[in-house]
């Protein structure tokens, strides 16, 4: 599919762009060339510095060094309008949407000069259902913007840049919130687009898809370009390699050792809230040195458990046992009082703070215990030590201890969760889909890490809804579905298809 | 004087509309610098600074439309330290604002006592006076009420009008609501967040200065210690009681005016041989946080309200 491209106009340019955030070089040097129709995919881990890069495109940040050429025009950097006037439109990972508004409001924002009576929506409407049709992005111009899907809100975004004759399209991670039949979607209108000359430059660490639409890919790593080429002559598991530096070997646990249940449930329920089942009288064994797997469709009770064993609900009714001893009182104190090693669902909301440091993350379930309190004083020299030594055992990738943890990329803020729960040595681990929307390094660190754990002598809990990730890392598999448990099914005794079976709910009738 | 007498009155309603004036400038002020992001708690003290700076203008010898003017700049000033220190700076909004009323407060009152060392009552200044529109203003009750104001209600009543058309209706609008629901969106399209904030913060502390000066102006004829007397804070309320709508601001205002008209007739009637006035004077307030209670349970709050906007933050 790149044959023949080198020849044709080139429509952007980057050069040598360098940006450095504190003691963190983000970018170091980039440079490379869009062409005319060409879907130009940025691979990268997280941090690797692809939003970055093109946020100084867009002018969002400004460049330390180097310049951005557009259509053979130099770009007058850390103006978005520039930008926008330039014929570069940018779909943001985080949709820049203000959602008390319309669609069509959205869309017109910033189009007419600020000093001027109208608003013209007759004519602007038109014009949307045009290119919505001619596009495929299938929205109501009049809908509230915070009643859309996330679907929708990002054809919003697609159709904001169009609205503005946008020539070269940039895409952060687009298919990142989107169901598989969403991507697809997706991936016409582009088609439509590189069909009107349109070129797009399209970010993602997702290879399937690199490989399906882009024509070239260029990976970074480390904020360093690594790698430029053609996707014709590359295959996945190269690009993987370029992209991590090294060779990938998915983790192959050994043989499980089972010993004895350190977390027991009989007859376990739980209050239900909302639209999510509580736990229906549940049974189940966390063994030690043991990976147990939940798989099940989203919203079926994994929440509920998670809460469960974190200790931010405790049972109605049921018995709930703990290294053998019944449980009176459940908070989360009680859990981490029990060696509980939590990783939460949401990295952002529950697993850090997103404005504290990587030291105060790296002690929020331990700041009260010896040696980060003494005497009911915080001994920050203390928590520093711990911080860095997280840091350093985990690699997570950061300026410093002193860094707030926004800053971090997903991959390196899971890795500090990760660090956080696993130094406190914990009997028992609750994974909550703890590689999800990480890189595949990120991945398989994360997996080895739990795996390593088992090995020695920790009962692990994996929630996951990637039947794939499931059925590798799991000892034993139970599935959730309404609330309710599955037998315990060996590694290797149900396939895939069975599996799905269970967690459509079939079979639960015959175990009850 | 019963309650059906006191509604059916023409200086009843025309009361109403007159004490509602300037809650309506003032909370068409604040309602502007909050839908762009900005809540500003310096509204009591640029009403303060406005009443005395309009009423001073029109004692030194200027015209009663220049003292309008001066009011508004004075306020437009404050707004403006106000506007650099929330927005660029990104300082606490409410340390800002209490701070901006004290200031404007203490200003005006220090500023009366160096133009005026030796008074003890307030001169007078010749105010606003009402408008005769003819047959209109004729009409029995609603002529009085709606057609004998001054010409200051009027442009209050136009301030609101042209706050809705312009926030709904133009792309200067747009632009500005976006700036108080998600700055990120003024942003990637081009446009200055801290432009956008500064300007609504400059130009809704002009209105609140304007509501102010309706109190020197046209409400009394002249300058004393306490007179805006937490009309400021009524307006934040307004604002919310309206859920950030022009319309809805306003009807809160009449209703908060309303109100007031009624408990200043009712310490006249029977009743008020009874009940101690303070009572009375507590009702419009009391009415104001039930009816705030029962309108602000599904307010749609800008989303960015109080969050200051610092560009290529991750």
């Amino acid at each position: 599919m790149g044959e023949g491209r080198q020849a044709q106009e080139v429509v952007l340019r980057l050069d040598g762009i360098t940006k450095r955030f504190g003691a963190l070089t983000a970018n170091d040097g980039i440079g490379f060339s869009l062409a005319k129709g060409e879907v130009l995919a940025l691979l990268g881990e997280n941090g690797a510095g692809k939003t970055t890069l093109m946020n100084i495109l867009f002018g969002h940040y400004t460049a330390d060094e180097g310049r951005v050429e557009v259509f053979g025009r130099p770009l007058p950097p850390g103006q978005p309008g520039a930008a926008l006037a330039a014929g570069v439109g940018m779909v943001h990972q985080h949709f820049t949407l203000a959602d008390n508004m319309t669609v069509l409001e959205n869309i017109l924002l910033g189009t007419e000069p600020l000093w001027k009576l109208g608003l013209g929506r007759g004519a602007a409407r038109a014009r949307v259902e045009r290119l919505s049709h001619d596009f495929g992005l299938a929205v109501h111009p009049d809908a509230k913007v915070g009643s859309l899907s996330v679907g929708e809100r990002q054809r919003v975004e697609i159709l904001k840049a169009l609205y503005r004759d946008a020539r070269i399209l940039i895409l952060d991670e687009p298919t990142a919130v989107l169901t598989p039949q969403e991507a697809e979607a997706l991936f016409a209108t582009l088609r439509k687009a590189l069909a009107q000359g349109l070129s797009v430059i399209f970010i993602s660490h997702k290879l399937h898809e690199v490989m399906a639409i882009a024509h070239r890919v260029v990976v970074l790593r480390h904020g360093r370009l690594v790698g430029e080429v053609a996707t014709a002559d590359t295959d996945r598991h190269r690009l993987a390699e370029m992209m991590v530096g090294a060779e990938i070997a998915a983790p192959a646990p050994r043989e499980a050792v089972p010993g004895p249940a350190l977390l027991s449930l009989r007859g376990v329920s739980t209050a239900g809230e909302g639209n999510s089942p509580g736990l229906r009288a549940l049974d189940l064994d966390l063994r030690a040195g043991q990976i147990t797997g939940l798989a099940g469709v989203s919203g079926n009770g994994q929440g509920a458990l998670a809460e469960l064993l974190s200790g931010l609900v405790a049972p109605i009714s049921g018995e709930m046992r703990v290294a053998d001893r019944p449980v009176a009182r459940w908070t989360p104190r009680e859990a981490l009082a029990a060696r509980i090693g939590r990783i939460p669902e949401d990295r952002h909301r529950t697993g850090t703070i997103a404005d504290f440091t990587l030291t105060e993350n790296a002690v929020l379930e331990s700041y009260r215990d010896e040696p980060f309190a003494r005497t009911g004083l915080m001994d920050w020299t203390a928590a520093r030590g711990h911080a860095e030594r997280i840091i350093q055992r985990y690699d997570v990738r950061c300026p410093g201890p002193e860094t707030r943890i926004r800053l971090l990329s997903g991959g390196n803020m899971q890795k500090l969760i990760l660090g956080r729960a696993l130094e406190a040595e914990p009997r028992i681990i609750l994974a909550n889909q703890p590689v999800r929307g990480l890189d595949i390094g990120a991945v398989t660190y994360v997996q080895e890490r739990l795996i390593a754990a088992r090995d020695e002598g920790a009962a692990v809990l994996l929630i996951s809804e990637d039947l794939d990730e499931i059925l590798a890392l799991s000892d034993v598999i139970r599935v959730i579905s309404d609330g309710r448990l599955s037998p315990e099914f060996p590694r290797g005794s149900k396939t895939p298809a069975e599996l799905g079976q269970w967690m459509a709910g079939q079979g639960f009738d015959h175990a009850a | 004087m019963d309650l059906i007498d006191i509604l059916l009155s023409a200086s009843f309603w025309a009361a109403v509309i007159r004490i509602a004036s300037p809650l309506i400038f003032a909370t068409m002020g604040e309602l502007i610098c909050e839908r762009a992001g900005v809540l500003n708690l310096g509204i009591e003290g640029i009403m303060v600074a406005g009443a005395f700076a309009g009423w001073v203008a029109v004692y030194a010898g200027l015209p009663l439309w220049w003292g309008v003017a001066v009011a508004m700049l004075v306020g437009m000033a404050f707004g403006l330290v106000h506007g650099v220190l929330t927005v660029p700076f990104g300082l606490s909004q409410h340390v800002v604002g209490l701070g901006i009323t004290m200031l404007a407060t203490a200003a005006a009152y220090y500023a009366y006592r160096i133009a005026l060392p030796e008074v003890t009552t307030p001169p007078r200044i010749e105010p606003f006076q009402p408008l005769d529109m003819g047959w209109l203003t004729d009409i029995p009750v609603v002529g009085q009420a709606l057609f004998g104001q001054t010409a200051l209600t009027y442009l209050a009543l136009l301030v609101a009008l042209a706050t809705g058309l312009v926030l709904y209706r133009t792309p200067l609008g747009l632009a500005l609501r976006a700036a108080g629901e998600n700055p990120s969106a003024v942003e990637a399209q081009g446009l200055s967040v801290t432009g956008i904030r500064i300007g609504a913060v400059v130009v809704g502390s002009g209105l609140m200065a304007v509501g102010g000066a309706f109190l020197t102006m046209s409400a009394f004829s002249s300058f004393f210690f306490e007179m805006v007397n937490g009309r400021g804070w009524i307006c934040i309320a307004l604002v919310v009681f309206g859920a950030w709508a022009p319309g809805k601001a306003v009807l809160g205002a009449l209703l908060f005016a309303g109100f007031d008209a009624l408990q200043i007739r009712l310490q006249q009637t029977g009743l008020g041989a009874v009940v101690p006035y303070q009572v009375f004077l507590m009702v419009p307030y009391i009415l104001s946080i039930l009816a705030l209670v029962l309108m602000s349970r599904r307010a749609e709050v800008p989303a960015a309200l109080m969050t200051p906007y610092n560009r290529g933050e991750r």
